[in-house]
């Protein structure tokens, strides 16, 4: 009875979501209307840093159509938004304000909130809005505001330093000092983040005769939200509600809290009106969560033959001008995931925390492990040229073997020791070395270079981590109808959740996936729930469901064994029916058995209602793997960099539906093709973002993809820690691309000895670099 | 980004639009195709109070062979340009450069029109007309002007045009025989407006002499740029590579463009130098190979 009932996994099922939203029919926030409802839109800091003299709102409130003005001071104290990840105590004066007092800390900081009947004369209002601000030197640079007599962020905090993280396993130093072979680098990530193309929207109406609050729009962790939400406003939690909806992508910086998830619902508990706020992009580019910028002083230490003895880094990370909700949670996991595949002995990390000027950051899409891997694997080509080596045979040298499993890293993520559950690391290597070609690759790259062309090949290997715990809700039932439901804490960002979730419960109910409802993101209708974010939505929110179905078909056939006399052995659960083996004329419809298990008809001692709770707790996570290789062409003479093909192996455990894997990977390298070639948040030393519209922060379309992109799923490594040996594969996608396209590139202009140091790799770095290098030749 | 509020008119025939025009003056915007102008408006970089639509006027939407121009009315949507038999027999260089504007769905909106009197120096349209050679004619009260490309555009984003004069067609002379043409351009993204463009167009003689010789480019100032002394230096000549390579540098030395996020001065005049030389290359192969076909098929 203890078989794992997985029947509908590894197929290659459509999804059950794209037939609403290909047909239009989803509905989004900005598809919620309610009568009454009033627009909201945000007055944000035009400064990066200055004392507010005067913030004049007399002018705004007299305008045409507007119904209210809020500023500071009608919001009074309402405390701070917490660090939803890893929170710890002492760092009160860098968590935001939903408006702050005193100073503004970065452009777009919201100042004040405008209400009116539309956006229009909300936008003619904001004009009307009188700042007056003292200016203070803006600090735009993570290293520069950690030098001594920097100007502070925050005052009373004491230090722009927000925190110091510490990696130590062997005597890095020491072995270090010791080694053959040092090679050091100074590497840099720009500032990205993810851009879902449907921004950040809220709806809040309050239902004054209920005290009920409803919020639509928050789409990732909707419980913790709604604590948060309720504890600032001092309103009953069990009288908050949030009804999730659909999105246009989440990649880690939708759904968190931010000022606005407390600004609207506010103003909609005071107005008593419906009261919708639509991010608009301007808004977006100063105001949600960036990423990824960081600097690196790395060095490793290697024996003649290419052995890795040690690894240093010392890490500044720009946090921008508050802690938010993800907390440290970006650098802390470069810092934890740096060794990357490789066993090395000692390593040694420093990760600088650094507030700035800037906007506050948080996670997108690989968080930490994008700059990590392109930071280690850049190392690893360095030393491949220092050695001679070719860079494949150097990594070859030096993976985890797989005997070493489970391998502790040596490193930690939120203090919990990083542990690789299983697998052969260089199993995803090999596949992506074949499928690139890479051992012909030489000789066609020799015979372009007779042709007048510089094309190159780049690795980047990377491990993953996936199933953030601690746990995820599950409830699996059957209705009256005899119809199956589940619930789960989950929500859904795009990424099928509500096919594969069904293809998990579809085996142990032995019903098709189709026709099981998957209900997920309301509050009011599920008791618990965590989220998605991490990758963790299939292992551990996957692993309840499981969980539930495979409970919820034991009391089935509990209850059927009891009815038709029969033993449970006897017994097959599938197309909706209990059969029994040999008897074909016996059998109950699960509208049968949903009838039997009424509170008058149940025998004494089991719960009446075919309805099964659970709770999957991962303690440990779940360490996914893969390689890239992007074989790019360089022009030298224009510094265009275009990308040829591409190829990605990797090992998830198992993937439940490949369909759906093959789009997370696909989608995901598109965005590290972006921050690789592209995209960049880019500030001048006032602290002006000056890349806040699509014309000069600019995602990868589809004429920027490869033309060919390979992928191949492996299921050699399935995690010990889950009943179905689930890894997460969100996120491989992207990791590897800023690594492996950087080193194609430098691989490509190897004639010129280039250096790729910095991403991304626009035309005219790649110039800029080609022009350097010319002239130091002549 | 919602515009601010602003009338708006849509005038049936040409004489009516000129006459709202008149009486809006200074404060008035004139829609075509709208992809540059209503971004702008969302923005709130331009508050115009009134906003002429022209989209009524189907006698500017057309494309005809006169006198040994191509003729385009204003209102022509850049589509239909770039798939007219017309522009490709006879503006071979501008049917080529259209795929460059932006993306479909934008071109089967904007007009070409529109895309000359917006002037932005780095835009793909101005500069094919530059170097062409092609005449403007803008209608105003006090009746018709005919303006050469290289006197219509001033600088950023602005032209000769007065606040009460509208463009109403462009005139762009037909390729002679024995001519090869060649579009280059670099982007940050396909679609994206020219880091640097460069549009030219060679023409033969039979005896493969260099007879005339046109040459511009996108993105390297505050309009785009023609590049007449440079050219000439092939015109009686029978071009060879080396040549080719010096009016890339020269062009290069005599460009000005500025900096931006997207790439430096220095950036813009490398990359100018080598493209100037890779499409001086193309047009000249491309007229050889007429020339010959021409040659062949007599």
């Amino acid at each position: 009875m203890n078989k794992v009932h997985s029947e509908w996994l590894g197929l290659r099922v459509l999804r059950k979501e794209d037939q609403r939203l290909l047909t239009g029919s989803g509905k989004f926030v900005g598809d919620v209307t309610l009568p009454g409802m009033l627009t909201a839109i945000v007055y944000r800091s035009p400064y990066a840093h200055g004392r507010i003299v005067s913030l004049d709102l007399a002018r705004a409130r007299q305008h045409p159509g507007v119904v209210a003005v809020y500023g500071p001071e009608d919001i009074g104290s309402v405390g701070t938004i917490p660090m939803r990840m890893s929170p710890r105590d002492g760092l009160g004066e860098c968590l935001q304000r939903p408006l702050p007092t005193g100073k503004v800390h970065y452009v777009g900081e919201p100042l004040a909130l405008i209400v009116a009947c539309d956006r229009y004369r909300a936008e003619d209002a904001l004009e009307a809005i009188d700042l007056e601000v003292e200016s203070l030197p803006a600090l735009t640079d993570a290293r520069a505001a950690l030098q001594p007599g920097a100007p502070l962020v925050h005052e009373k905090f004491g230090t722009n330093l927000a925190e110091q993280l510490i990696m130590d396993k062997g005597d890095a130093a020491r072995a270090l000092a010791a080694a053959p072979v040092r090679v050091r680098e100074r590497l840099r990530i720009q500032r990205h983040t993810g851009v879902p193309l449907e921004t950040r929207g809220l709806l809040a109406a309050y239902d004054v005769a209920a005290r009920t609050l409803t919020m639509w729009g928050v789409t990732k962790v909707p419980h913790f939200n709604r604590s948060v939400l309720a504890r600032m406003l001092g309103h009953p939690e069990h009288l908050v509600r949030f009804v999730e909806t659909e999105v246009g992508g989440g990649f880690g910086v939708r759904g968190e809290f931010y000022p606005e998830d407390f600004l609207v619902p506010w103003a909609a508990m005071r107005l008593g009106r419906p009261v919708r706020w639509m991010e608009d992009r301007c808004e977006h580019f100063v105001a949600t969560n960036h990423s990824r910028e960081q600097w690196h002083d790395v060095e490793i230490g290697a024996t003649s033959d290419g052995r890795i003895i040690a690894l240093t880094d010392t890490i500044h990370a720009d946090m921008g001008a508050y802690i938010r909700t993800h907390g440290f949670v970006v650098p802390d996991r470069t810092a934890a995931l740096l060794p990357g595949p490789y066993d090395i002995e000692h390593y040694h990390a420093e990760v600088m925390c650094a507030l700035t000027n800037k906007t506050p950051t948080g996670t997108y899409r690989g968080p930490g492990r994008y700059e990590g891997t392109f930071v280690r694997e850049r190392m690893m080509d360095v030393l491949a040229v220092r050695l001679k080596l070719d860079p494949a045979e150097l990594r070859r040298r030096n993976f985890v073997s797989a005997d070493a499993m489970p391998y502790d890293v040596g490193s930690t993520a939120d203090t919990d020791p990083v542990i690789y559950d299983s697998g052969d690391l260089q199993s995803a290597f090999d596949a992506a070395i074949e499928m690139s070609e890479y051992d012909s690759f030489r000789r066609e790259q020799a015979n372009e270079r007779g042709n007048g062309r510089l094309i190159g090949i780049g690795i980047g290997c990377l491990v993953e981590k996936s199933g953030t715990g601690p746990w995820e809700y599950a409830r699996a039932e059957v209705d009256n109808s005899g119809h199956v439901l589940v619930f789960t804490g989950l929500t859904c960002l795009g990424q099928g959740l509500e096919t594969t979730l069904s293809q998990i419960a579809a085996g142990p109910l032995g019903v098709h996936p189709d026709t099981i409802t998957i209900i997920h993101g309301d509050t009011a209708r599920i008791p618990f729930g965590v989220g998605t974010c991490g990758s963790r939505g299939a292992v551990v929110g996957g692993s309840a469901v499981h969980q539930a179905a495979s409970s919820l078909r034991e009391k089935i056939l509990t209850l059927a064994s009891s009815q038709l006399e029969r033993p449970m052995d006897d017994l097959v659960l599938e197309s909706g029916q209990v059969k029994v083996r040999g008897a074909p004329e016996m059998s109950l419809t699960l509208r049968e058995i949903a009838l039997l298990a009424g509170p008058t008809r149940v025998a004494e001692g089991i719960a009446p209602g075919l309805s099964v709770e659970a709770f999957f707790k991962a303690p440990m996570r779940a360490y996914p793997y893969g390689t890239h290789i992007a074989v790019v062409e360089v022009d030298p003479g224009t510094g265009v960099v275009r990308v040829l093909r591409y190829a990605i192996a990797c090992d998830i455990g198992r993937a439940i539906n490949p369909m759906i894997v093959e789009g997370q990977l696909t989608g995901g390298l598109a965005q590290g093709l972006g921050g690789a070639l592209l995209e960049d948040l880019v500030y001048d030393g006032d602290g002006q973002l000056l890349t806040g519209t699509f014309a000069d922060y600019l995602l990868p379309s589809a004429s920027e993809m490869p033309g060919s992109v390979k992928l191949r799923l492996l299921e050699d490594a399935p995690s010990p820690l889950n009943p179905l040996g689930l890894k997460g594969a969100g996120e491989l996608g992207c990791t590897g691309a800023g690594a492996a396209i950087a080193n194609a590139v430098a691989d490509a202009l190897s004639p010129l000895e280039i250096n790729i140091g910095e991403l991304p790799l626009t035309p005219n770095r790649v110039r800029t670099l080609v022009r350097e290098a010319m002239a130091a030749n002549q | 980004m919602k515009p601010t509020a602003f009338d708006y008119f849509d005038p049936p025939t040409l004489e009516e639009a000129l006459s709202v025009l008149s009486e809006c003056g200074d404060e008035a915007k004139v829609l075509a195709g709208g992809q540059s102008l209503v971004p702008m408006m969302n923005f709130r970089l331009v508050r115009p109070t009134a906003l002429i639509d022209l989209n009524r006027l189907r006698s500017l939407d057309f494309i005809v062979e006169r006198e040994g121009s191509v003729v385009i009315g204003a209102l022509t949507r850049q589509h239909s340009v770039e798939t007219s038999a017309i522009t490709r027999t006879h503006a071979p260089l501008l049917a080529e450069a259209l795929p460059f504007v932006a993306h479909l769905a934008l071109r089967r909106r904007g007009t070409v029109g529109g895309s000359v009197a917006h002037a932005d120096p780095a835009a793909e349209i101005p500069t094919v007309l530059l170097a062409l050679g092609a005449t403007m004619v803008a209608q105003g009260p006090k009746g018709t002007r005919v303006i050469p490309a290289d006197q219509f555009f001033v600088s950023y984003f602005s032209t000769v045009l007065k606040a009460d004069e509208l463009l109403t067609e462009l005139r762009v002379p037909a390729a002679p025989p024995r001519t090869g043409s060649a579009f280059l351009e670099v982007s940050r993204r396909k679609g994206d407006l020219a880091l640097v463009s460069v549009a030219t167009e060679i023409t033969l003689t039979p005896r493969g002499v260099c007879e005339r010789a046109a040459l511009a480019l996108g993105g390297v100032g505050s309009t785009p740029f023609a590049a007449v002394e440079e050219a000439q230096l092939i015109v009686g000549q029978v071009p060879s590579p080396r040549m080719f390579q010096e009016i890339g540098k020269r062009v290069a030395a005599r460009i000005s463009p500025d900096s931006d996020l997207h790439g430096s001065a220095q950036y813009r005049k490398d990359a100018a130098a080598v493209l100037v030389d890779r499409a001086l290359q193309t047009s000249i192969a491309r007229a050889a190979a007429e020339s010959r076909s021409m040659e062949s098929s007599k």
